[in-house]
């Protein structure tokens, strides 16, 4: 077959620089217009003004709708995370059972026993395993979530999403594991004669209190660690502290009256106190879950604001 | 003109030096010491300053409705850091974006992608975090499979999966994003040539359905067969716009020089400048556009030579990344009185295998240096349909056999 003149790409220039006609070979290849849209929206799109504008400068707000908008990707974060928690692990899921499980006997043993820390005369497995539940889940998420953001680099660096549901979301997976050691505890009460009481049902909103508590942290250290990497190192340890300025292993009532106050400031007490009063359906200490309250809305506002004001930079010094 | 992005005096500037990465807790306390002494000022004005630079530094364009505008440049140019703005990755230091629609970006395939996880699952992770709501990952989910060609291996882990397989999914997860603007940054050069070409024409098939796309790319055959406007940017400015040719040309004049200099209308007087240069089909074509190894092809060249008393033309072919397969050279040819130089060449037989290549042709000199005066490039298709097991190796060439 004998073509005559078909690639013309002929240029012909008219001044110094070279001014080419449209690139043949692309334009024979489609014969349609280029600037054609079915959906129809083009037309009016023009009409209404930017649908997005980039400016310098920081972005403070919450933009609540535009979390809204990936709520998907929130949920397939989480969906991920719990996902692949225990993959590649010859025990699996039952790592969520073994935990706090290891934890409680380590502790009804060391604490319960060798040095009599009181109970406030509950069984003092259940009564350690009560203060543990919400603990373990404290620290895992915060564990979790403060590195949620340095191990998503990849992401943050590739993709533009609200970057807070990176770890917000990292909170999933320890909530279920605590959802798995909540139904040992239920199993463990009969066998250590604690009886049930309707009280129990109070846990579910103690637990989301637990949630906004290691939210707000993880949020604060998840910003600071992509910036300060003195994090990962810092936070194990007071981690591990504030457990014992925590009434995990004792009561609070296991301190002088007058320094009673101090531990209140820590959320975690009227949360983990109340936890204790669900379980043993004891009254409440209402002062101490109000303190505890107020407490988590200052960190959750503080730490909201500090990580919008980091979050521009993160691609850029992650 | 629709006009679907708007960009006005863009300037992004980093941090070099150590602490452009994260810094330690003391590295900060001890700068904001430092910045208290020296008068609590911020170095806003760091024009001069060593340890910032600018990446980007006040680039402006417009890109319709419809478009499919290439960003190239060298190393370092700013490119990618245009497109990280432009898909809020990061914020500019002063500057304004106006997005008209969706944008959805694509800086890297199977961003994401966890290995433990299934090609399914992966599928539904990438779609999220590429944008799409669950909804719609669903409704094109067989889609998707059937465009990565993983059936098979759908339930797999993708730690398993074959490197090509891997890129096959994930852009296949691209492919199917809506938007009505489109960022990519050099995502194409992973696949397989034919996978490649399942790309560039899904990306075109998009682009007619009215999607506004911006690429990124280092491959000059890609920017040259899909873009319909180019940029090149050189150090954080625009250098020149326009065709994709005349871009591709001007960098590559930039690059051949050393040096990235203004090339924007830098042209002497006694430069030799090209008035014509055409390329036409010698002999037996596949198609219109495709040539096969036996193909020849006919050169016509019309040049101004001002100052040189002779010159030769010549016919180079290259693949599109540089490398080169063959040049051929004219006789002397004595430059007439009106300085115009009129010549035609013909190759009777490319003798090329399959694949892409640049034809270059040209004016140089015909001292022993063969310094190119004035050059122009087209690019060809090579495709061998007769040869078993699609003859393979750099050359083609024709062996008679018989049973003896």
């Amino acid at each position: 077959m004998i073509v005559t003149a078909p690639v013309e790409l002929k240029r012909e220039s008219e001044a110094n620089s070279l001014a080419l006609p449209p690139n043949e070979t692309d334009v024979s290849a489609k014969d349609q217009p280029r600037n054609r849209d079915p959906r129809g929206h083009s037309r009016a799109s023009a009409a209404k003004g930017p649908s997005l504008i980039i400016e310098a400068g920081r972005r403070t707000g919450l933009e609540l709708d535009n979390l809204w908008a990936h709520r998907d990707l929130f949920y397939i974060l989480v969906w991920r995370d719990i996902k692949v928690r225990y993959k590649q692990t010859i025990l699996g899921a039952a790592w969520a059972v073994l935990q706090p499980l290891f934890g409680m006997v380590v502790f009804t043993f060391l604490f319960g026993r060798l040095a009599r820390v009181p109970s406030e005369g509950e069984p003092y497995a259940i009564f350690s395993y009560a203060g543990l539940l919400p603990w373990n889940f404290f620290a895992t998420a915060v564990t979790f979530g403060s590195n949620s953001l340095v191990s998503t680099s990849n992401l943050i660096t590739k993709v533009y999403f609200p970057r807070i549901l990176v770890p917000t979301a990292a909170l999933g997976a320890a909530l279920l594991d605590m959802s798995i050691a909540a139904v040992i505890l239920l199993v463990m009460m009969p066998i250590c004669g604690v009886s049930y009481h309707l009280s129990l049902l109070l846990l579910i909103p103690l637990s989301a209190l637990t949630a906004l508590t290691a939210a707000a942290i993880a949020i604060w250290t998840a910003a600071l660690n992509v910036k300060y990497r003195d994090i990962r190192y810092a936070l194990p340890f007071a981690i591990q502290m504030l457990m014992f300025l925590t009434p995990v292993i004792y009561p609070v009532t296991f301190l002088p009256t007058r320094w009673r106050w101090l531990l209140r400031l820590n959320p975690l007490s009227g949360i983990i106190e109340g936890f204790r009063s669900a379980i043993f359906g004891r009254p409440f200490d209402f002062i101490g879950l109000a303190v505890s309250i107020l407490m988590i809305c200052l960190l959750l506002v503080a730490s909201t604001y500090v990580f919008r004001r980091m979050e521009d930079d993160f691609a850029d010094i992650i | 003109m629709e006009t679907s992005i708007t960009v006005n005096g863009l300037r992004k500037r980093y941090r070099v030096g150590g602490s452009q990465g994260y810094q330690t807790l003391r590295e900060s306390i001890v700068s904001r010491f430092h910045r208290a002494r020296s008068g609590g000022q911020e170095r806003r004005d760091s024009a001069e300053d060593p340890n910032y630079f600018w990446a980007l530094d006040n680039v402006s364009f417009e890109v319709a409705r419809g478009e499919i505008l290439g960003i190239i440049g060298s190393n370092g140019a700013g490119k990618s850091t245009v497109l990280k703005i432009l898909s809020r990755i990061t914020r500019p230091t002063a500057g304004r974006v106006e997005l008209y629609g969706r944008v959805r970006s694509l800086l890297e395939v199977g961003t994401g992608f966890h290995p433990e996880l299934s090609g399914r699952e992966n599928i539904f992770l990438n779609g999220a975090i590429l944008g799409m709501r669950r909804s719609e990952i669903s409704r094109k989910f067989d889609e998707i499979v059937a465009f990565a060609e993983v059936e098979k291996f759908i339930d797999t882990p993708v730690k398993r999966y074959s490197s090509g397989m891997y890129v096959r999914l994930a852009f296949a997860v691209a492919a199917h994003l809506e938007p009505e603007i489109l960022l990519v940054d050099e995502v194409l050069a992973v696949g397989d040539t034919r996978f490649y070409q399942k790309s560039t024409d899904k990306m075109r098939e998009l682009n007619e359905r009215g999607m506004t796309i911006v690429l990124v790319s280092h491959h000059m055959w890609l920017i040259q067969t899909v873009c319909t406007r180019g940029i090149l940017l050189e150090r954080g400015r625009v250098a020149a716009e326009g065709k994709p040719q005349v871009i591709i040309d001007h960098y590559r004049r930039g690059v051949q020089e050393g040096t990235a200099k203004d090339t924007n209308g830098s042209a002497s007087d006694a430069q030799v400048d090209l008035r014509l240069a055409e390329l036409t089909p010698f002999g037996n074509w596949a198609s219109e556009r495709e040539a096969t190894p036996e193909s020849g092809i006919r050169l016509n060249v019309v040049a101004d030579i001002p100052s040189h008393p002779c010159v030769r033309a010549f016919v180079r072919a290259t693949s599109p990344d540089g490398f080169v397969y063959f040049t051929l050279y004219s006789q002397r040819f004595e430059v007439p009185a009106s300085r115009r130089l009129s010549c035609e060449g013909v190759v009777p037989r490319l003798m090329l295998n399959d694949g892409d290549y640049d034809i270059w042709v040209g004016i140089c000199s015909d001292r022993e240096t063969e310094e190119v005066l004035a050059e122009t490039h087209f690019p060809l298709v090579v495709k061998d349909g007769h040869s078993f097991g699609g003859s393979r190796g750099a050359f083609w060439n024709h062996a008679t056999w018989k049973m003896v």
